[in-house]
């Protein structure tokens, strides 16, 4: 990773503050062209006030970079007019029709041969027979994909779509990626939010963010390698008795329930067989040791709330 | 039923406490509303600009001219004008009345041949002029009683020694429809485009299209004149409604151009589409930009001259009058409607209006966020 024309994004030590609240902490991140970067962590961890800091929609309190070449302080015009930005929460004219709030857009852009591109847009996210609904009546899967289509329409170089599958049932979400794979596949970077861990592990790259601070970035495989945890899978008849004694020992670090079936993992995996040891005489309980995952790495990341933990480089 | 009622009564005074400058408004206005009502405004004004048209400095043209004063209706400017600088000054608006004494009016009096006086009245506000010319006609009867020696003394009862003739320009009839239904083109104006526009951006704020709307390649004053423009079409249209009402409901004559009205109407109409604009890059939301627009409508009303004399207004409600649209652009429709004025006589007024569109479009620009923060 040298060239600086590889990277759609290369940006570093980004600080925004609202008042009293420390929103993004000395953020830095690197992403080529044609990855899905995506963009995890809880609420409120920064992920929407460092989007919009990437294509101009806030100005950072410090800190520089650059969003396709283009300086994200000074040039933002520029950076907006190829980046393609899905916001939260539906932003579109609810009071107009699917194909008005297109031509809009596409105005706006300037968009060549408007009506055809509206059409291939329309055609493109199946929205053709809906064309003529007004879209403050769509469901939220529909609107969705309007607020997708539109943030395409100009053909921009950058994707940022903050949460764009929330509240998406399970079918349009796979639709969702499969269209965000393709657009990686044609060039295009992506850089994506979602607190769905299945999305996550459908990027490149993953930045983990937490109190507006970068707690872990690399792909998932090392993202779950360096959290250095060990983990078992516990199965038992009765998982909440056994999860609330586990999590009285010392060297287990985190017991979650899925169904009848426990994840117990440990960051020390000698402290972690010492607590064990005592339960796996147990007969009830059927132990495995397991491979841990994405999730249950970043709840330790969370729960350590170490700062700046690198992991690996991207 | 009671925990429900005080349920939603607590939160309902927590909203209220949130939304300050809601608050704020709802004190403001009723103190607005006092100070304007009880200070600024006067249905008996005093002291109107009266000049005087006369040739000779007799005892006579003295006395009468300070009984005027002495009514406290009349402000006698110091120095006699020609007949034609007087119609000059009526036409302008820049006096109330013109005052004309015949040649020889002290020796007509003294010869007893009750020479005529002519009284001119700017009659486009037949409230402003009323009682001015009650109170006329009682000094045309005592003016003199001093001066007058010998034959001509009052006898009791007998004759003023002078006539008073008036003469309502503009409006001969003394119609309030005249002055009012022309004004009622500008207040309806400042009322419907500021508030639309003032609506503008606190909608897209409101309803999250903002984001978006910042997210695209485009400028403020992009944005700016694209959410006015609409509006001035609107405007036109109100005003040709209110003009054909105007003249086949109640005959209120169209004596000027209506080009002219039409060209000066841009300039009046995009003065408060401004306005509006500015308003609705400093309101949180909807509600705010509808008081903001209420708050600008109050004074424009009641100071402009739309309902209440103008000059029965003290000094300072008169400065602020001065920098309300509203106040010029009334002054040019009923200048141009009723007296027919031309464009010479109307660009004073205008460059008012144009400066106060400048200052706010300024304002409006300095206001609008590019950014979300």
């Amino acid at each position: 990773m040298t060239a600086g024309d590889d990277l759609a994004i290369d940006v570093t030590g980004l600080q925004k503050r609202f008042g009293a609240l420390h929103a993004v902490k000395d953020f830095s991140i690197q992403v080529r062209r044609g990855q899905i970067c995506g963009f995890l962590g809880p609420n409120g961890s920064g992920k929407t006030t460092t989007i919009r800091m990437l294509c101009g929609l806030m100005k950072p309190d410090a800190g520089s970079g650059h969003c396709l070449g283009y300086d994200i302080v000074k040039q933002s015009a520029a950076i907006k007019r190829e980046t393609g930005y899905m916001t939260q929460k539906f932003s579109f004219y609810e009071d107009l029709s699917i194909r008005e709030n297109l031509s809009f857009v596409a105005r706006m852009y300037g968009v060549k041969k408007r009506r055809a591109a509206v059409d291939a847009m329309l055609e493109r996210l199946g929205l053709t027979a809906r064309a003529r609904q007004l879209a403050g009546t769509l469901s939220g899967g529909w609107k969705q994909r309007l607020a997708l289509a539109a943030c395409m329409l100009h053909e921009p170089k950058l994707l940022l779509l903050d949460e764009p599958t929330a509240g998406v049932d399970p079918k349009a979400r796979r639709e969702f990626w499969d269209q965000i794979h393709q657009l990686a596949h044609d060039g295009l970077t992506v850089l994506v939010s979602t607190h769905y861990m299945d999305e996550a592990e459908r990027c490149n790259q993953i930045v983990y963010l937490s109190m507006g601070q970068l707690l872990a970035r690399g792909t998932v495989r090392e993202i779950v390698e360096t959290s250095g945890l060990t983990t078992w899978h516990v199965t038992t008849a009765a998982p909440i008795d056994l999860a609330q004694a586990l999590r009285k020992e010392h060297g287990i670090d985190m017991v979650a329930a899925f169904g009848n079936t426990l994840h117990v993992s440990g960051a020390d995996p000698i402290a972690l067989d010492r607590a064990i040891a005592p339960y796996l005489r147990d007969s009830g309980a059927r132990w495995d040791k397991a491979e841990p995952e994405l999730e249950d790495a970043f709840i330790a990341l969370m729960q350590r709330s170490t700062p700046n933990v690198g992991v690996g480089a991207n | 039923m009671l925990l429900r009622f005080w349920a939603v009564l607590v939160k309902e005074f927590v909203q209220m406490k949130r939304d300050r400058l809601t608050f704020a408004m709802m004190i403001g206005v009723p103190i607005l509303q006092l100070i304007l009502f009880g200070y600024a405004i006067n249905g008996d004004p005093k002291r109107l600009p009266t000049v005087l048209v006369t040739s000779e400095a007799s005892q006579y043209a003295r006395s009468f001219a300070a009984a005027l004063s002495n009514t406290g209706y009349f402000q006698i400017l110091p120095d006699p004008v020609s007949a034609a600088r007087a119609d000059e000054m009526l036409a302008l608006g820049k006096v109330q009345f013109a005052i004309t004494l015949p040649p020889d009016f002290a020796r007509k009096i003294d010869r007893g041949e009750h020479p005529q006086v002519l009284v001119q009245a700017d009659a486009t506000d037949p409230g402003a002029t009323g009682n001015a010319l009650a109170a006329l006609a009682a000094v045309a009867n005592t003016a003199l009683g001093h001066d007058l020696v010998g034959a001509q003394a009052p006898a009791g009862g007998a004759a003023a020694p002078f006539e008073v003739r008036v003469q309502r320009l503009y409006n001969p009839e003394g119609k309030s429809q005249y002055n009012i239904v022309p004004g009622l083109i500008g207040t309806i104006l400042t009322m419907t485009m500021v508030i639309m526009t003032s609506l503008g951006m606190t909608r897209e704020r409101e309803r999250g299209t903002m984001e978006n709307l910042l997210a695209m390649p485009v400028r403020p004053a992009e944005v700016m004149m694209a959410k006015i423009v609409p509006y001035i079409f609107v405007g036109y249209v109100q005003v040709a409604v209110v003009v054909t009402v105007a003249r086949t409901l109640f005959g209120v004559p169209m004596v000027g151009s209506m080009v002219l009205l039409s060209v000066v109407l841009i300039a009046f109409i995009a003065a408060n589409l401004s306005v509006g604009f500015t308003f609705s890059t400093i309101a949180g939301n909807q509600l705010q930009a509808m008081q903001m627009a209420f708050f600008f409508f109050l004074p424009s009303i009641l100071l402009s001259g739309f309902i209440f004399p103008y000059r029965g207004m003290p000094q300072w409600a008169q400065t602020i009058g001065e920098v309300l649209p509203l106040t010029h652009f009334l002054r040019i429709v009923r200048g141009i409607m009723l007296k027919g004025q031309v464009w010479t006589e109307v660009a004073p007024e205008l460059y008012p209006l144009l400066y106060f569109m400048g200052g706010t479009m300024v304002i409006a620009l300095l206001r609008y966020r590019r950014t979300l923060d």
